[in-house]
């Protein structure tokens, strides 16, 4: 498949390809974030996560066009609000969520990612009402249009580039409130044993609401950095949720750095091939390759080691 | 067994609810709908193949799939594979560049038929087929994972992503399959016009034999000692490996056995709805299907099949009507199922009708006549303790 191609235009395409699955990987790593939360330490399985981040885009679009009619002078931070605005909407919505629903099914996992599912159905249509079934875009500030050239053949898109910076600060944000602050360790504590952690006089309940808040919260970012490298729709959510459910697992669902480390590669091999193969194609080998890996090595890339 | 002579067992209250279902499905829907609405009724019925399949594997044995629409799309396709072959004859396909090929093939620039479109011509091999293949594909499945113990969550998510693959496959290969399309313009069955109004109602009563013969074939697994096992597999993984039984071996089983039933479905399908495409296969329509068993009842055979009715018919009512409302209505099901009657039409029916009907023919409510479902308040306790995570899996004391 590298036949017809110099070596240095191999490198280019390598380098051009390897970028554009740099974005992939920054929406890979901010929906995949707030799942391996959940996901890894609450074993909840949430199938409207990709709702929640559509709901970010949705209201960093809402925000876009109040700053555009309101505020015309400050439109070049109007991102910064959004996303904060984009993280306490989903957060509270997640918090609620939690409480009405969730927490009823905690033992039954299979059974939430049913309800979530549904959660997930009539979000959609809430959308589908609300904003219409046509994508929407956001307007980019003046200062996050236009592209870094590198070499000739090489050139970074600005836009990109800044979402895969939220994308890492996120990610080193969770580093540091999962391993580095006391709720992180109580987090981690319920997660390893929980009637344990109950005993010491965590308060188990809570963690789980501030947890799945916390998830739906990055959700909502993920949402909000989207909107910079895409347009949003009802369903885009949708889209997404297989890979990204494929990334956490692949992963190692209790790893952060198992979630990083294969969103990278799933989103690189599959931008990589798309230019060599269609992408529908690459995407059915990635896939593949990912589901045989899981077959073989059911934990994960890195499995947190925990006595059962 | 208790009830060994078939009339007796048609006497007892098992029986006379298998009669009522026969009796709704042949003669009172037959001679209410028109044969339009009773084609659709057929198509519901189908769904139905996949339903009864998952209260095997899903109720039964715990082991959730996402991707049941795999096994319905591939039994589906084999079916429309040999359907279209039959249609596409030299003489009717005359004006391709390459005739006696299927038309998307040649307008795909194919010049030949593909190596595994070639058994399709015969009728035999399509029926070994429509079977053969989703229970092989499940089978590959299911030792991979199985043997590693791989289950719960996990297992409902590499299915799922099984499901898109197979999609994203389908639609990308077009001239082999058809695309996002499908495979469309079947006409005829070995000779037989499947398009006519006489035939759809031929292949209705077709499709409910078939469909009782699954329900007897689910019967007959849930009541041996075999379907003792998946519920005791369900609650007490551990107990029963512990005890001697190789548990890959029937979690093996029940999932070929799920995807055995949604294959003869997804041929059906294929049958009386006269075409097939990925539309039917994805995480959408995959994830629908657990909703018929879970609505019917996630522990009783026949309660799925009025699931898979009942949801179906919604929605198209819905559809017809208020096509907007109905993501709604389907979502609130899924919470609504989960949530406040997790055992479904069938739990409800349990405990509220079979009490009235106890009282109405002055009988002793006895538990051994009744489906399964009476080990429910056992089997909720003890759901969630196979899937936590989070504990220890087993332990005794978590409630």
């Amino acid at each position: 498949m590298f036949d017809g191609y110099t070596t240095s235009e191999l490198m280019s395409i390598f380098a051009m390809q390897g970028f554009a699955g740099l974005s992939l990987f920054s929406v890979f790593v901010l929906m995949a974030l707030g799942l391996a939360i959940i996901f890894g330490q609450m074993g909840v399985i949430n199938m409207a996560h990709g709702e929640f981040m559509i709901l970010g885009a949705y209201t960093t679009y809402l925000t876009s066009g109040f700053f555009q009619s309101y505020m015309p002078s400050l439109f070049g931070g109007y991102f910064f609000i959004a996303m904060i605005l984009a993280f306490l909407i989903c957060a509270a919505l997640g918090a609620l969520i939690e409480w009405l629903m969730i927490r009823h099914l905690y033992h039954r996992p299979l059974d939430t990612l049913l309800a979530t599912w549904g959660l997930s159905l009539i979000m959609q249509q809430a959308y589908r009402s609300i904003f219409g079934a046509r994508e929407v875009g956001v307007e980019l500030p003046e200062w996050m249009m236009g592209a870094i050239q590198v070499t000739d053949l090489v050139e970074l898109p600005i836009n990109g580039l800044f979402v895969m910076i939220i994308a890492l600060s996120i990610a080193l944000g969770v580093y540091l409130l999962m391993y580095r602050s006391s709720w992180g360790k109580k987090v981690r504590a319920v997660v390893q044993n929980r009637p344990m952690a109950e005993a010491v006089g965590i308060n188990s309940a809570g963690v789980d609401r501030m947890t799945f808040a916390l998830g739906c919260g990055i959700a909502g970012i993920a949402g909000a950095a989207f909107t910079m490298i895409g347009s949003t729709g009802p369903s885009s959510g949708q889209a997404y949720i297989v890979d990204t459910f494929l990334v956490v697992v692949f992963g190692g669902a209790q790893s952060l750095i198992g979630t990083i480390v294969s969103a990278f590669g799933i989103s690189q091999a599959q931008s990589t091939m798309e230019f060599f193969l269609s992408g529908s194609m690459a995407k059915v080998l990635t896939l593949l390759v990912v589901v045989g890996i899981l077959m073989l090595r059911p934990e994960g890339l890195m499995a947190l080691k925990v006595r059962r | 067994m208790k009830n060994s002579s078939p009339l007796k067992w048609f006497a007892s209250r098992e029986g006379l609810y298998y009669l009522a279902l026969a009796l709704l499905l042949v003669v009172i829907l037959p001679l209410a709908l028109d044969p339009f609405r009773l084609n659709m009724v057929g198509k519901y019925l189908t769904y139905a193949f996949v339903a009864i399949g998952l209260v095997m594997c899903w109720g039964k044995a715990g082991i959730l799939s996402l991707g049941q629409g795999v096994f319905f799309g591939l039994g589906g396709y084999c079916m429309a594979m040999f359907l279209k072959l039959e249609a596409s004859t030299p003489e009717a396909t005359a004006i391709q560049s390459t005739p006696g090929i299927p038309d998307f093939m040649d307008w795909n620039q194919l010049t030949a038929l593909p190596w595994f479109w070639e058994p399709f011509h015969s009728l035999s091999f399509t029926f070994i087929a429509i079977i053969a293949v989703p229970v092989i594909l499940a089978f590959v499945i299911g030792f991979a994972m199985f043997t590693r113990r791989v289950g719960g969550v996990y297992f409902a998510i590499i299915t799922q992503a099984i499901a898109a693959i197979l999609t994203i496959l389908i639609i990308g290969q077009q001239g082999y399959t058809g695309g996002v399309n499908g495979i469309t313009d079947l006409k005829t069955l070995a000779g037989w016009d499947i398009r006519t109004d006489s035939a759809k109602t031929i292949l209705y009563f077709v499709c409910v034999g078939m469909l009782f013969l699954c329900l007897f074939a689910a019967r007959f697994v849930q009541n041996r000692k075999l379907g003792r096992i998946l519920v005791a597999m369900n609650a007490q993984e551990m107990r029963v490996r512990f005890s001697g039984y190789d548990v890959a071996a029937f979690k093996i089983f029940v999932f070929c056995l799920a995807a055995a039933f949604a294959g003869i479905g997804g041929a059906l399908f294929t049958l009386i709805v006269g075409f097939m495409s990925p539309s039917f296969i994805g995480i959408v329509s995959s994830i629908e299907m657990v909703i018929f068993c879970a609505l019917g009842g996630r522990l009783s055979i026949l309660g799925a099949v009025y699931g898979a009715l009942l949801v179906n018919a919604a929605k198209s009512g819905f559809s017809e009507s208020f096509p907007e409302l109905w993501p709604f209505a389907m979502g609130a099901l899924f919470i609504g199922v989960v949530l406040a009657f997790p055992n479904g039409l069938a739990g409800l029916y349990q405990t509220y009708v079979m009490p009235l009907e106890d009282r109405l023919f002055k009988r002793k409510p006895k538990a051994d006549k009744a489906e399964p479902v009476s080990q429910k308040p056992v089997e909720k306790k003890d759901e969630g303790r196979d899937y936590d995570p989070m504990l220890d899996q087993y332990s005794p004391e978590k409630s």
